[in-house]
């Protein structure tokens, strides 16, 4: 019989990766996230996997790039202003295609910042931190069990959608200890990169209808060039309008259209609220709390958790939105998601953000207070 | 009889003249536009350090 | 072009670089010497970072990265340790390599795993127009040091000596018999191994420099190098001002992927018994 037990959400993390079939890890330290590469450190040995302690983080991501295109399911753990240094390399795992994921556990910022502290800070740096024109996938996970399922979902979208994916804990998550139990039924399906199917001519980057090129380990045979320069369908680099935009265009839309699966979230009372709240990581928890508390005082509120950050599903969002006599968005930050949200929204509806960047979390009864106070 | 041959592929040669320099036995000139031309091919001695210092892959020495 | 070559290659040249670049001569000394190892094309990763060096990975048909600038020593360090069967030839200019990739490069010389770095050193960043780097020379003009670089350089063999690569050589675009010999060497040596080979770049130092034909450049490497064999039995003051090439130093040291698998091994036993 499997028994609940405590663990801390960093942990579960290294747990969903070994559990993705991940088998590479690479990283540098850093406050709060440290305890992701101790466990990889620990565990790997153990179990066929293979940890390195890097120079920095530009150098744990361009490793795990690395062993990606050599065959290995790869990832790193950061905070902040590693985060910040990695940016480069994300950008070019969006250019290559190559399977990553990174986690960024929160912390306030900006700089050196509060690196105990948590934030929800790096929402548009998730989004836009790397030069040029991309998509990507980000994922905030609200517990600690749901950061062992969603650590294994952003591998599989990795895998699937040949992308970086960005899984965004903030301190408080990826230092709670709290109550863990999986079992077999909440497992997602485990999925793997597609390859080039045997006796069909390879074209590296082959634009198709599914827009997702088949990739081949280094040493399957199918010996092919990686490089961040814009390319051609055969990897190599080229400048002609035709191909740059068709490329671009292409690899941005493999994920936005396909935002639908990829976008993903919990309701609560979305369709018969008067307010709307739209929270998500450790702050969800203090709205769903909120929204509890202020039902039992009669006041109708609505709770959208979303799990997935990008890409949003913009109609999903403004269809919740819609005749809300308010929406608001409890955030650590100053209102980076409350933007994207006011942007999906009807115009008739008020889209108000509840920021905060004191390093303390947001708490149910904030959150209460500022939903009275529009309701006036 | 020579006991080399020298072939040139002037579309890759962009008139550097290193061969035209490092040859011992001045195989090599220029054509009219500055590019690398075999004029005595006679004089191979096929020490290939012509086809060795090509920057660009134009030459091949091959043994008759 | 010679089957050597032929086989190789990706059959898409031209290559992009200039009249009299040296980085087509470090190419052919390669194709030589790779040939004469016998490696499996499919099992030979080739990485470099971002130059006109950094462009030699475009024309090999191996599996290779053309990674981002300063970066080809850690995603070079991801593939090795995946798969440590694999032969890895990681190809970086000289600013790539210690200016921007400087602190990749000494840990890579400590970590010591067995993977060959050469460094095609032409003395100055050519793809962006000829600025200095680490490696231009006291002195030498450049397009950012129009009255000579007041910027002391690095000896990058001395630096990786010190750094704990297990091999170091220096080679030359002059000397490419001795060059070709100096990879075959490399790559047999077990552990991290490092070959600056010194290059041309006509058009961004030699023009700045009074050797603006390719064969001043060439001359002038002719002139300044000395093999070591004949270093060492001169002294001091006959070597001043000459550059040493050739196996500088060779020493062993654990490799990284046996140490990593040695505690495996460790563990497993530990579990057993």
């Amino acid at each position: 019989m499997v028994e609940a037990r405590l663990v801390q959400g960093n942990e579960a993390c290294a747990l969903g990766a070994i559990a993705a079939g991940a088998t590479f890890y690479a990283g540098y330290p850093i406050t709060p996230s440290t305890e992701i590469a101790e466990q990889m450190s620990a565990l790997y040995p153990k179990k066929d996997g293979k940890f390195i302690q890097m120079e920095d983080e530009i150098a744990s991501i361009g490793a795990i790039i690395g062993a990606s295109c050599a065959g290995a399911k790869a990832f790193t753990a950061t905070s902040g202003p590693g985060f910040s240094l990695m940016q480069e390399l994300i950008g070019y795992a969006a250019m290559t295609e190559v399977p990553i994921v990174i986690v960024d556990v929160m912390r306030a910022g900006p700089s050196t910042g509060l690196p105990t502290l948590s934030s929800q800070g790096d929402i548009q740096q998730a989004r836009w931190g790397t030069h040029g024109d991309h998509s990507i996938i980000a994922l905030a996970p609200a517990s600690v069990e749901e950061t062992y399922l969603m650590t294994i979902d952003a591998f599989n979208f990795a895998e699937k959608y040949r992308t970086p994916v960005i899984l965004l804990l903030d301190e408080i998550i990826g230092h709670l200890k709290e109550r863990f139990l999986i079992t077999p039924d909440m497992m997602p399906p485990i999925i793997n990169r597609q390859k080039p199917q045997a006796g069909q001519e390879f074209v590296p980057y082959k634009n198709t209808q599914e827009l997702i090129p088949a990739l081949p380990d280094f040493g399957e045979g199918s010996r092919y060039h990686v490089t961040g320069l814009t390319h051609n369908e055969q990897g190599f680099y080229s400048s002609k309008p035709e191909i740059v935009e068709s490329f671009i265009n292409r690899i941005n839309a493999k994920i936005e259209d396909n935002s639908e699966e990829i976008f993903r979230c919990n309701g609560y009372n979305v369709e018969d609220c008067e307010v709307l709240l739209i929270a998500y990581g450790s702050i969800s928890r203090s709205a769903e709390e909120a929204m509890n508390n202020l039902r039992r005082e009669g006041i109708n509120v609505g709770l959208l958790r979303p799990q997935t950050i990008w890409p949003l599903n913009e109609a999903l969002i403004g269809d919740a939105c819609c005749g809300k006599k308010a929406v608001i968005i409890p955030e650590m930050n100053l209102g980076q998601y409350a933007r994207e949200i006011e942007r999906c929204a009807p115009d008739d509806v008020p889209v108000v953000s509840l920021p905060k960047v004191d390093g303390t979390m947001i708490f149910p009864s904030e959150i209460e207070e500022l939903v009275r106070e529009v309701l006036k | 009889m020579a006991k080399y041959q020298v072939l040139l592929n002037k579309a890759l040669c962009k008139s550097c003249e290193i061969c035209v320099e490092l040859c011992p036995k001045k195989v090599f000139g220029r054509d009219k536009t500055g590019k690398a031309e075999v004029v005595n091919a006679d004089n191979c001695i096929g020490c290939l350090i012509c086809e060795e210092h090509c920057p660009d892959f134009c030459i091949e020495v091959r043994e008759k | 072009m010679r089957e050597v070559y032929q086989k190789i290659f990706r059959d898409n040249l031209p290559h992009i670089w200039c009249a009299g670049c040296g980085n087509g001569i470090v190419m052919s000394a390669f194709a030589r010497a790779y040939d004469k190892l016998g490696l499996d094309k499919d099992k030979t990763v080739g990485v470099s970072g971002i130059g006109c060096s950094s462009r030699i990975t475009g024309y090999l048909d191996l599996n290779t990265l053309h990674t981002a600038h300063g970066r080809a020593l850690p995603f070079a360090t991801g593939v090795k340790m995946t798969r440590p069967e694999f032969a890895v030839f990681v190809f970086m200019g000289d600013g790539d390599c210690a200016a921007i990739g400087g602190n990749h490069f000494i840990h890579a010389c400590r970590r010591n795993m067995d993977m060959t770095a050469i460094i095609i050193n032409n003395y100055i960043y050519g793809m962006t127009g000829g600025q200095f780097s680490p490696l231009t020379p006291f002195g030498s003009k450049a397009s950012t040091a129009p009255y000579g670089s007041v910027d002391r350089n690095f000896d990058i063999c001395s630096l990786a000596i010190g750094a704990g690569a297990t091999f170091v050589a220096r080679g030359d675009v002059y000397h490419t018999k001795q060059l070709e010999k100096l990879i075959i060497e490399a790559h047999e040596h077990k552990g991290f191994s490092v070959i600056e080979v010194l290059s041309t770049c006509p058009i961004s130092y030699g023009r700045r420099n009074k050797m603006p034909k390719p064969m001043d450049l060439m001359n002038y490497i002719k002139d300044v190098t000395i093999a070591k064999e004949r270093a060492d039995k001169m002294t001091a003051e006959e070597i001043a001002g000459k550059i040493v090439t050739g196996v500088l130093h060779q020493s062993a040291a654990v490799e990284y992927n046996e140490a990593y698998m040695a505690m495996v091994e460790k563990l497993e036993v530990g579990k057993n018994g």
